[in-house]
C-alpha cells in the first residue's frame, strides 16, 4: 500500500465510523433523520476520496471518466426522482428495487474484475471465492429482487407460483451454480463465468417466485442483507475497507430483521422459501363453523362506542393501506382525542408489506409516533381498553394462534379479545391469508363493520361528528 | 492467508458483529426507515463501481462501468432521499407536551424547521419550510 493510497484508506475508515455513528442514531425516531444526515455525509466523502484517488493515480481515460459520471448521475437522477414521487405504500417496491441495483452493480464490479483479471491471466485462487460469491448472491438478489418489486406492484401475481417441479429445478440450478464457481477457483475462464451469472439469476427469479404476497416482509429483509453480503464481498475483491463495513452492516441488519419477520409470523426461513402456506390444500377447519353468528353494527352505533369511550385501540392492517384509509383513520382518531378519548395504535410487527411499514403510514397521516405501539408494550393495556378498533388486519388478531393445532398455532398475536368490546371494520367476510376463521368476529363482544376502510372511516367520523356536535 | 486479506476478514467481522449490536436496538416503529438507510449505505458500491471504471480500456469495460455506475447512483442518490422523505415525517406533537422541544406555533410545518447542512441536500425532496 503505498503512502497516498493509504490516507485514502484512512479516509474509508473514517467513512465506515460515519456509517456505523449513523445507524446507531436510528435507535429513537428523535435523531434519526440526523443518522441519515450522518451516513450521508460518509458517502459523500467516500464519493469525493474516491474522485481523489482516481485523479491522483491519473490512469483513467477522458472516456473512463465520462462513462462513469454521465452513468452516475443518470442513474442518481432516476433514484431521485423515484424516492419523490413514490407512494408511501409503494416504498416496499422501491426498496426492493434498490436492493436489486445494489446487488446487481456489487456483481458486476466483480464480473468486470474478473474479466480485466482474467484477460491477463492473473485470477488468484483467494480473489476467486470473493469474487464467485459476490458475483452467485448479487445475480440473485438482482433478479430475486425484481421479481420482489413485480409481486408487489401487482405487475406479478401476489399469489405463490407454484412451478411444476420447480424444486428440481432450484437445485439443479444451485449444483450448476456452485458447481461452475468451485471449477472457476482452478481455471479462470470466461464462459464460466457467464454461465455463473445466468445460473444465479434464475435462481434468483426461482426462488421468489413461488413465495406468496403477505410472507414479502421476510423476502425483502432477506434480500437486503443478501445485497449487503454482496456489496462485503466487492469490498473483499477490490480490498476496499468502506464496502467491507458497510456491507457487513447492512447483512447484520436484513439479517436482523428477517429473523424478526420470521418470527412475528411463526413461519421459519426455510418454510417461506421453500413455498407452502396459501396453496389452497390441507386447510384444517377450525374456530366455529358456519352456525355461529356475527353481529353486525351500523356507523351510528359504532360511533357512539368510540365517542363515550375512554380508552381506544386502533389495530391497523394491511386492509387499511390497501385502501388508503390511513388519512382517514388518522382524522377519526384526532376527533376522538379532542373529546378527551385516549387513542392509540397497536401495530404489529408484520402489518403491511415490509417491517415496520405501517409505521410510516401511519406518520404520512401525522399521527405522532408515541401513539405508535409496539405488540409487546400494548397487550397487556387491551384488558382496559374500551373498544378495540380492528381496520383491515385479520390473522394477526385471531385467539386461535394461542391454541395448537391450526396454521398460525404459535403465532404471536395481539390481544384485541381483551378489550371490552371490540369493532372489526372489514371489506369482506372472507378469509386472511392463511385461510381461516378469524374466532374473533364469533365473540360476542365483537360488532362488524363491512365496508372498505377509506368509506368506514369517513361515515365513522361523520356520525361521530353529528353526534356529539 | 495474506495480510491483506486476513486484514479484510478482521473488519468484516467485527462490522458484523457491530452491525448486530447497534441496529439490534433500532425500535420497531422505524424499521422500514431503517431498511432504506442500509439501503442507501449499501450504495457505497458506487465507490466500487467508480474503481472499476479505473482499468476499463475497451467497450466491454465501458460498458460494464456505465451500467454498475447508473446503478450505484441510482441506489445511493433514491436511498438517501426516500429516507430522509420517510423520517422527515415521524413527529412527536403535543400529545406528550413535556418531550416536545419547543417549536414554532405551526404544528403542521414543526418538523420541517431547522434545516443544516447536508439537509439542505435532502430537503429539495419535500416541501421546505423557508
Amino acid at each position: 500500500m503505498s503512502g497516498f493510497t493509504g490516507y485514502i484508506q484512512l479516509v474509508y475508515v473514517l467513512v465506515a465510523a460515519l456509517f456505523v455513528v449513523g445507524l446507531h442514531l436510528m435507535n429513537s425516531p428523535a435523531t434519526a433523520r440526523r443518522g441519515n444526515q450522518v451516513a450521508l455525509t460518509g458517502m459523500v466523502i467516500a464519493v469525493i476520496a474516491t474522485f481523489v484517488l482516481l485523479g491522483h493515480d491519473g490512469t483513467v481515460t477522458a472516456t473512463g471518466w465520462t462513462v462513469m459520471i454521465v452513468g452516475a448521475l443518470l442513474g442518481s437522477a432516476v433514484g431521485l426522482w423515484a424516492a419523490r414521487t413514490v407512494q408511501m405504500t409503494a416504498i416496499p417496491q422501491l426498496v426492493s428495487a434498490f436492493n436489486s441495483v445494489g446487488g446487481g452493480a456489487a456483481a458486476l464490479v466483480a464480473i468486470y474484475g474478473y474479466y480485466y483479471a482474467e484477460s491477463r491471466g492473473t485470477v488468484l485462487g483467494t480473489t476467486s471465492v470473493f469474487t464467485v460469491l459476490d458475483v452467485l448472491i448479487g445475480s440473485v438478489t438482482f433478479s430475486g429482487s425484481i421479481i420482489a418489486a413485480g409481486k408487489l406492484q401487482g405487475l406479478i401475481s401476489g399469489q405463490p407460483i407454484i412451478v411444476k417441479g420447480g424444486r428440481l429445478i432450484n437445485v439443479a440450478l444451485a449444483v450448476v451454480a456452485l458447481g461452475t464457481g468451485a471449477f472457476m477457483f482452478g481455471t479462470a475462464s470466461l464462459p464460466a463465468m457467464l454461465i455463473l451469472v445466468l445460473a444465479s439469476l434464475a435462481f434468483g427469479v426461482m426462488m421468489v417466485l413461488p413465495i406468496g404476497g403477505a410472507d414479502m416482509p421476510v423476502v425483502i429483509s432477506l434480500l437486503n442483507a443478501f445485497t449487503g453480503t454482496a456489496v462485503a464481498m466487492a469490498g473483499f475483491v477490490i480490498g476496499n475497507w468502506a464496502l467491507i463495513v458497510a456491507g457487513a452492516l447492512v447483512g447484520a441488519s436484513g439479517s436482523i430483521l428477517t429473523k424478526l419477520m420470521a418470527d412475528a409470523m411463526n413461519r421459519s426461513l426455510t418454510n417461506i422459501i421453500v413455498g407452502g402456506f396459501g396453496t389452497g390444500d390441507s386447510m384444517v377447519a377450525v374456530g366455529p363453523a358456519g352456525d355461529a353468528q356475527v353481529r353486525s353494527i351500523a356507523a351510528d352505533d359504532a360511533a357512539i362506542q368510540l365517542a363515550y369511550a375512554s380508552k381506544v385501540i386502533i389495530v391497523p392492517g394491511y386492509g387499511l393501506a390497501a385502501a388508503q384509509a390511513q388519512h382517514g383513520v388518522a382524522e377519526l382518531a384526532k376527533l376522538l382525542e379532542d373529546r378527551g378519548v385516549e387513542v392509540s395504535y397497536a401495530i404489529h410487527p408484520v402489518a403491511g408489506r415490509m417491517p415496520g411499514h405501517m409505521n410510516v403510514l401511519l406518520a404520512e397521516a401525522n399521527v405522532p409516533y408515541p401513539q405508535l405501539r409496539e405488540m409487546d408494550e400494548i397487550n397487556p393495556e387491551f384488558a382496559r381498553t374500551d373498544v378495540a378498533l380492528v381496520i383491515g388486519a385479520n390473522d394477526v388478531t385471531n385467539p386461535a394462534a394461542r391454541r395448537p393445532g391450526n396454521e398460525i398455532s404459535g403465532m404471536p398475536i395481539l390481544d384485541v379479545d381483551q378489550a371490552k368490546s371490540v369493532i372489526v371494520v372489514k371489506r369482506s367476510m372472507g378469509h386472511g391469508y392463511a385461510g381461516l376463521d378469524n374466532e374473533l368476529y364469533y365473540d360476542p363482544k365483537t360488532s362488524m363493520y363491512v365496508a372498505d376502510a377509506k368509506k368506514a372511516m369517513a361515515e365513522l367520523t361523520a356520525a361521530v361528528k353529528t353526534l356529539v356536535g | 492467508m495474506s495480510t491483506a486479506l486476513l486484514t479484510d476478514l478482521t473488519i468484516f467481522i467485527l462490522a458484523l458483529l457491530v452491525g448486530i449490536e447497534v441496529i439490534g436496538k433500532v425500535p420497531a416503529t422505524l424499521h422500514t426507515p431503517l431498511m432504506s438507510a442500509t439501503n442507501a449505505i449499501h450504495g457505497i458500491v458506487l465507490v466500487g463501481a467508480m474503481l472499476i471504471g479505473v482499468s476499463a480500456h475497451n467497450a466491454v469495460g465501458y460498458v460494464l462501468a456505465f451500467i454498475a455506475s447508473f446503478f450505484a447512483g441510482a441506489n445511493v442518490v433514491g436511498g438517501y432521499a426516500v429516507t430522509g422523505r420517510m423520517l422527515k415525517m415521524f413527529r412527536k406533537k403535543a400529545v406528550t407536551p413535556a418531550a416536545v422541544p419547543s417549536e414554532s406555533g405551526q404544528p403542521e410545518l414543526e418538523s420541517l424547521n431547522g434545516h443544516k447542512g447536508l439537509r439542505g441536500l435532502l430537503s429539495k425532496v419535500g416541501r421546505v419550510q423557508p
